[in-house]
């Protein structure tokens, strides 16, 4: 019990709230420093807790290290081991070779265009995180638009893709910054359709609200619209250029894209911030679809900013659990995906939902209790399989009973024979 | 208007619209005038914010910034020669009328508005605005869906190749 009265506490060292803890040393410092100064304080303060908590464990750790020791396991192979302990040093030795390196500009570059692309690719993931509840009080502007916010902000780095492809002056930087262009022109569609269901059902744009509706109803968005879930994983694995789908740096086709002509840090601030980008649409995943700093009730014991942070590298996981597993489509399959597949899909999951919508208001006579809201997710849970099924179905990608087990060639080379050395072992 | 902080960065938004409105004028490669021309839209969702009006700020960034600044890029690369000097042009006569007329007419409404100022500034949150929108104003908004249709339609008749004509007649 005592502990319960510890824990409900809004002191200091209730570590549930980060927010408490610089609230009091701001308002410490308010009083004998002069006025103003408390902002740049304040301003230092968010820097390095931000860096402490969020940057360094989430960008360096999991972003950099974790997904090249997951993709290494997951390919057969130990990743990096060798700086520092279990190789976790690696990305910072990374880091400091890279601003060593020299960063070259071609002759006939657009120079200035060259150099401020990296700029505004970095900027925008800076600003993401600013509507992003980390917790009941840790967010830094609750707009009441926030989620148009998020997509506002998050169309501006294709631009410094394109310009970075563009300025160049290579035809295999033009080539991916036009594939980026008409990626995420293809994408944004269905994404924001998947978005919108969310919207009609929770009623409100702010993020911070959304997490409160999934609080109050103990279910969260991804099993009332796991077919919503999985075009905005798909759409946003899309439109980051992450592996599966990273036709705008594919290196097999068109050397890297718009990153050709990049290098040292230059490139290295494409590249961190290719993760950052991703880090921050899995923290808005995790807000929107999986309940954000809410676990039913446990945020009251655990700080939900933590659960908030394991939730973002649970979506993260997706991400690098498709980037190790499965091979790289070609430019018109996605293209043809995109318009094909995923916007009728997105089309039907719109209308299931505002028909749902409407129907909920109208049975609990506009109280909008919950009970029918497990009922709807049942509903929704089945009808996003049969929807998916039927629509592939119709488009003739129908699976093939006589699929080999193995491959043909596999089998042609009559199975696997284990290569036996002269010492006995293999 | 009330605040440092409000005044600062008005005048801040001000210098970089206006200038970058004036780099589109003058950068002579055609490029360079987009990239300023996003500058100024991006300027103005900041003038939108300034007015307490966060939806239409961030539907303009998503709409100018996101869509037509992306679809101009796309109509660049596909014009021939793109990034030729951008000077040398027969329209520069007309062009310079037409802007000298513009900007008169702008001028004679800044002047002749009435620039009264309200203290209380009415809050429009997105809920109302969507009932005005499919309320109120349903029928413009219909209308202009139907427009967009329209040109989305006649922009796939055009691109269309006589063979593709051919084959569709065929069926």
């Amino acid at each position: 019990m005592t502990l319960l009265v510890f824990l409900a506490s809004k002191n200091w060292y209730d570590i549930r709230d980060l927010s408490n803890i610089s609230r009091v040393i701001l308002e410490g410092l308010d009083r004998f420093l002069p006025s103003g100064i408390v902002y740049v304080v304040a301003v230092l303060l968010g820097f390095v807790a931000s860096f402490l908590i969020f940057v360094l464990p989430s960008q360096l750790i999991v972003g950099v290290y974790g997904e090249r020791k997951i993709i290494g396991r997951m390919q057969s192979r130990l990743g990096p081991n060798r700086v520092g302990p279990k190789g976790l040093l690696q990305p910072i030795a990374d880091a400091i070779k890279l601003m060593q390196k020299e960063a070259l500009t071609p002759k006939f570059a657009d120079k200035a265009v060259m150099w401020v692309a990296p700029i505004i690719f970095v900027a925008p993931c800076v600003l993401l995180f600013a509507v992003i509840p980390f917790g009941p009080n840790m967010i830094i502007a609750d707009i009441p638009v926030a989620l148009l916010y998020f997509l506002a902000v998050s169309s501006i780095p294709v631009l410094a893709a394109f310009m970075a492809g563009w300025s160049a002056n290579n035809k295999y930087s033009l080539y991916g910054a036009m594939r980026i262009v008409a990626m995420t022109i293809s994408y944004e569609v269905p994404l924001v359709m998947a978005l919108m269901g969310v919207v009609l059902f929770t009623g409100t744009l702010s993020l911070q609200e959304m997490v409160l509706w999934q609080k109050s109803n103990d279910i969260w968005v991804v099993f009332l619209q796991p077919l919503a879930f999985a075009i905005y994983f798909i759409c946003v694995s899309a439109e980051l250029n992450r592996t599966p789908t990273d036709i705008a740096e594919a290196e097999s086709e068109i050397v890297a894209g718009y990153l050709t002509e990049y290098s040292g840090m230059k490139w290295g601030l494409f590249y961190g911030m290719d993760i950052g980008y991703a880090i921050a649409a899995s923290a808005f995943a995790a807000t929107v679809f999986l309940g954000g700093w809410s676990f039913f009730g446990l945020d009251k014991y655990i700080p939900p900013w933590a659960i908030f942070i394991a939730k973002t590298h649970l979506f993260y996981f997706l991400f690098i659990w498709t980037r190790g597993t499965l091979p790289r489509l070609r430019l018109d399959q996605l293209m043809t995906f995109a318009w094909k597949f995923m916007l009728p899909v997105a089309l039907i999951n719109l209308v299931v939902v505002a028909t749902e919508r409407m129907l909920w208001q109208e049975l609990t006579d506009g109280k909008l209790t919950q009970g029918y809201l497990y009922l709807f997710a049942i509903v929704n849970i089945a009808m996003a399989v049969a929807i998916v099924y039927a629509w592939a179905r119709m488009l003739g990608y129908s699976p093939k009973d006589e699929t080999p087990m193995r491959p043909r060639l596999f089998n042609d080379a009559r199975g696997y024979v284990p290569v036996v050395s002269e010492k006995g072992g293999r | 208007m009330e605040g440092f902080g409000v005044v600062l960065s008005f005048w801040v938004l001000a210098a970089v619209t206006l200038v970058s409105a004036g780099g589109v004028m003058v950068s002579r490669n055609l490029f360079h005038a987009v990239l300023f021309l996003i500058t100024t839209f991006v300027g103005i969702a900041g003038f939108f914010v300034l007015l307490s009006a966060d939806f239409i700020a961030m539907a303009q960034v998503i709409i100018y910034v996101g869509a037509i600044a992306v679809l101009v890029l796309f109509a660049i690369l596909l014009t021939p020669h793109a990034g030729r000097d951008n000077g040398e042009t027969r329209m520069l006569l007309p062009a310079l009328l037409l802007s000298t007329c513009l900007g008169a007419v702008f001028i004679f409404v800044i002047v002749d508005a009435d620039w009264r100022t309200i203290s209380e500034s009415p809050s429009v949150g997105v809920r109302e605005l969507g009932s005005a929108l499919l309320g109120t104003w349903a029928l413009p908004f219909e209308i202009a869906s139907v427009l967009l249709t329209a040109a989305l339609v006649g922009a796939i008749m055009l691109v269309r190749s006589p063979e593709e004509e051919a084959e569709d007649a065929l069926v």
